[in-house]
């Protein structure tokens, strides 16, 4: 094994570890940390694979930005703390479909790239800004617009609905809610 | 023995690592309850996509898995960011964000 394959199995292990703990988690938000423990490992396993620029993108939106409004939000919703109220019943089925899903992956991986090697080499961060500044610079411009369309949406669907004048405030309008204050 | 100049990794390791990642997030996506714990499991399934992505890069020597983990990255951001508005007002209307509580739209 090169020291490459030896420092990726151990991030492997700590980031295998912290995914498992992640979705089993009963405290909420330890289970915002391993998170954050997750997103480091895939970005060191991109820096082992000599893809810099994108490692650091992804301690940054991931690590930075990803993870701090999911801990925001969890504050927001007083998320509550205990095993029966963070699962639900159909956890055996979930773990079922969850091993399925693992068996069927790595059966395939198994069976198809048995004994293929990656060859490092390092990406240059200019590499990658020409291949996209010249192989796909139309998604590129249609992400934006989707992350534009995205800010404003956000907005407005998160904003408290201002009452308009000389009425009283009230609160935006769902179908179960109507039902609630009827019955 | 590889030297220091031929530095190289087995490709299946890192599709194990991502096969194992993406299964965590559908375990998590379909076990949890918390909508915020839903949301974060498909992080880690968009994450298991990422590390797909960037070893084919690595092993194919092109830089579109790269670029298109980039890309990736960018809609996860998007749909974080609506996927928390919507959380966010649904526990405005409901005080609650347990997925199996709220079923108004199942027959």
């Amino acid at each position: 094994m090169s020291a490459q394959e030896i420092a990726f199995v151990l991030l492997a292990v700590v980031g295998g570890i912290a995914a498992l703990r992640l979705v089993t988690s009963r405290n909420v938000v330890h289970a915002a940390l391993y998170l954050v423990v997750t997103l480091a490992v895939v970005g060191g396993t991109y820096l082992l694979l000599a893809a810099e620029f994108l490692a650091w993108v992804q301690v940054l939106i991931y690590v930075g930005a990803i993870v701090v409004l999911l801990l925001f939000s969890l504050m927001l919703t007083k998320a509550p703390i205990g095993s029966e109220t963070l699962d639900n019943q159909q956890r055996g089925w979930a773990a079922l479909v969850g091993a399925g899903v693992l068996a069927g992956l790595a059966f395939l991986v198994q069976d198809s790239f048995t004994g293929k090697r990656i060859t490092l080499r390092p990406v240059r961060t200019a590499q990658v800004g020409t291949a996209i500044f010249r192989d796909f610079v139309l998604p590129f411009e249609v992400v934006s617009v989707l992350l534009l369309a995205a800010l404003i949406g956000a907005v407005v669907i998160a904003r408290k609905e201002e009452a308009p004048e000389g009425r009283p405030e009230r609160r935006v309008p769902l179908i179960g809610r109507r039902e609630r204050v009827h019955r | 023995m590889t030297g220091l100049l031929a530095a190289t990794v087995r490709l299946p390791f890192l599709l194990f690592f991502g096969a194992f990642l993406f299964s965590c997030g559908v375990y998590g996506v379909l076990a949890r309850r918390n909508a915020v714990l839903v949301l974060m499991s498909i992080e880690l399934m968009l994450n298991a996509v990422n590390v797909n992505l960037v070893a084919f890069s690595a092993y194919l020597k092109q830089l579109t898995g790269q670029v298109f983990a980039l890309f990736v990255i960018t809609v996860a951001a998007a749909e974080i960011g609506i996927g928390l508005a919507i959380v966010i007002l649904i526990y405005r209307n409901r005080e609650t964000i347990n997925v199996d509580e709220i079923s108004l739209l199942k027959w």
